[in-house]
């Protein structure tokens, strides 16, 4: 098992253009880090200072993880992380 | 009720139970009916109180041409209020929303540009600031960073909930300016302590993240990320599930927002009967379903209503 994650149209060119790709962690921060070793600059897309872009949304299980821990939200085998960029609505 | 007109009659909407759909006696889920506005939707509240202020402001003047950028409802709301006061309307609006949105608009003489499907209402945005630049006599709205829209909901939407079910425990309703959740969640925070206040943000397909890069993102001006307990993202999959399952067990005929909205709210009462608390979960109905007949949503199998959805914007 592992975590599944979720990346958007616009960052496939990091992961060969797969739509989904798998990591591992004990938090969001080690998760990406864990991508980033093979998918080399998608932490850069993701991560900006101490939290995550301003235009970036990064789901656990469909719950913003801004809400939960932001960077140091615990995830675990079997969770599913979605990526995506921030829209309008309305 | 009697009203002096249609424009006076916007608000005070019913709020219904689910008795079927609520889990126990003890967590309870209401429905607020926005369905129940002149036009059909929430955004009657936000587009009178934003033409009210900019009248109020002297911007809008007889004559004055409108210019908003709108996924619909918002621009249905003010297209009615144009009418009705004299205004020029020019609505841009996503090429991929549902038909009927743009036969409504014209219904009412709205004119409709159409901005590209790919990246959904952000594209829609950008060509707007783009018009309101060449043509600084138009007025533009702004329904993403005008605290009138916010406000409509602080003075009117809250008020009502609290009045109507004074023991709420929470309010779930569709993130997409903002506005809803902000005044309403403002209004129920000074007034209810403990309130969670909880956004249900639709996820739609990948076209509508379109974008070239993750730095042409957007974000309302409107939002304020403290105002939220917590913020669901919610799929076209399982939000027609709850539209029909509403329609079904409640016999509430809604669009498919309302049921991203219904998901949300059902796993916030599920949290609440494992918790063993009580809950008065109040979740917003922000339009009917009539405007969403032509994409199929309510018939056929789930999947395949799915896939006739899949880069639609139905929020």
């Amino acid at each position: 098992m592992a975590i599944e994650v979720r990346i958007p149209t616009i960052l496939r060119t990091y992961t060969d253009g797969a739509k989904a790709v798998e990591g591992k962690g004990g938090t969001l921060d080690e998760l990406i880090g864990d991508l980033d070793a093979r998918h080399p600059g998608l932490r850069d897309r993701l991560v900006e200072g101490e939290g995550l872009r301003r235009f970036v949304n990064v789901y656990l299980n469909d719950e913003d993880v801004r809400f939960l821990g932001g960077l140091s939200t615990p995830v675990a085998d079997g969770d599913t992380v979605t990526v995506l960029p921030a829209v309008a609505g309305g | 009720m009697r009203f002096d007109s249609l424009l006076d009659s916007v608000g005070r909407t019913p709020m219904v139970g689910l008795p079927r759909l609520s889990p126990s006696a003890d967590v309870r889920i209401w429905a607020k009916l926005e369905d129940r506005n002149p036009t059909g939707s929430v955004k009657d509240r936000p587009a009178l109180w934003m033409v009210a202020q900019a009248e109020k402001d002297g911007l809008l003047r007889p004559g004055c041409t409108i210019l908003e950028p709108t996924s619909g409802n918002t621009g249905i709301s003010l297209a009615m209020a144009a009418r009705l006061k004299g205004y020029r309307l020019i609505c841009v609006m996503p090429e991929n929303t549902s038909a009927e949105r743009a036969q409504l608009l014209r219904m009412w003489g709205a004119e409709i540009i159409f901005s590209p499907a790919a990246g959904g209402s952000n594209e829609a945005v950008r060509v707007a600031k783009g018009l309101a630049a060449e043509h600084p006599d138009w007025v533009m709205l702004y329904q993403y960073g005008n605290e009138a829209n916010s406000r409509a909901h602080y003075e009117t939407t809250g008020p009502e909930i609290l009045a109507d079910l004074p023991s709420v425990t929470h309010f779930v309703a569709g993130l997409g300016t903002t506005g809803t959740l902000m005044g309403v969640g403002r209004y129920l925070r000074e007034h209810v302590p403990g309130v969670s206040v909880v956004a249900a943000e639709p996820r739609y397909g990948e076209l509508v993240y379109g974008l070239r890069n993750v730095d042409e993102g957007f974000v309302p001006e409107l939002y304020d990320e403290s105002v939220l307990t917590t913020r669901f993202s919610v799929g076209s999959h399982d939000a027609l599930r709850r539209t029909r399952e509403l329609l079904a067990e409640e016999g509430i005929f809604a669009g498919i927002s309302t049921g991203a909205s219904l998901h949300a709210a059902l796993g916030m009462a599920a949290k609440a009967v494992k918790a063993g608390e009580r809950a008065d979960i109040v979740f917003l109905v922000a339009d009917g379903g009539w405007k969403y007949l032509s994409t199929g949503a309510y018939e056929g199998e789930l999947e395949e209503a799915e896939d006739r959805l899949d880069g639609h914007l139905w929020a």
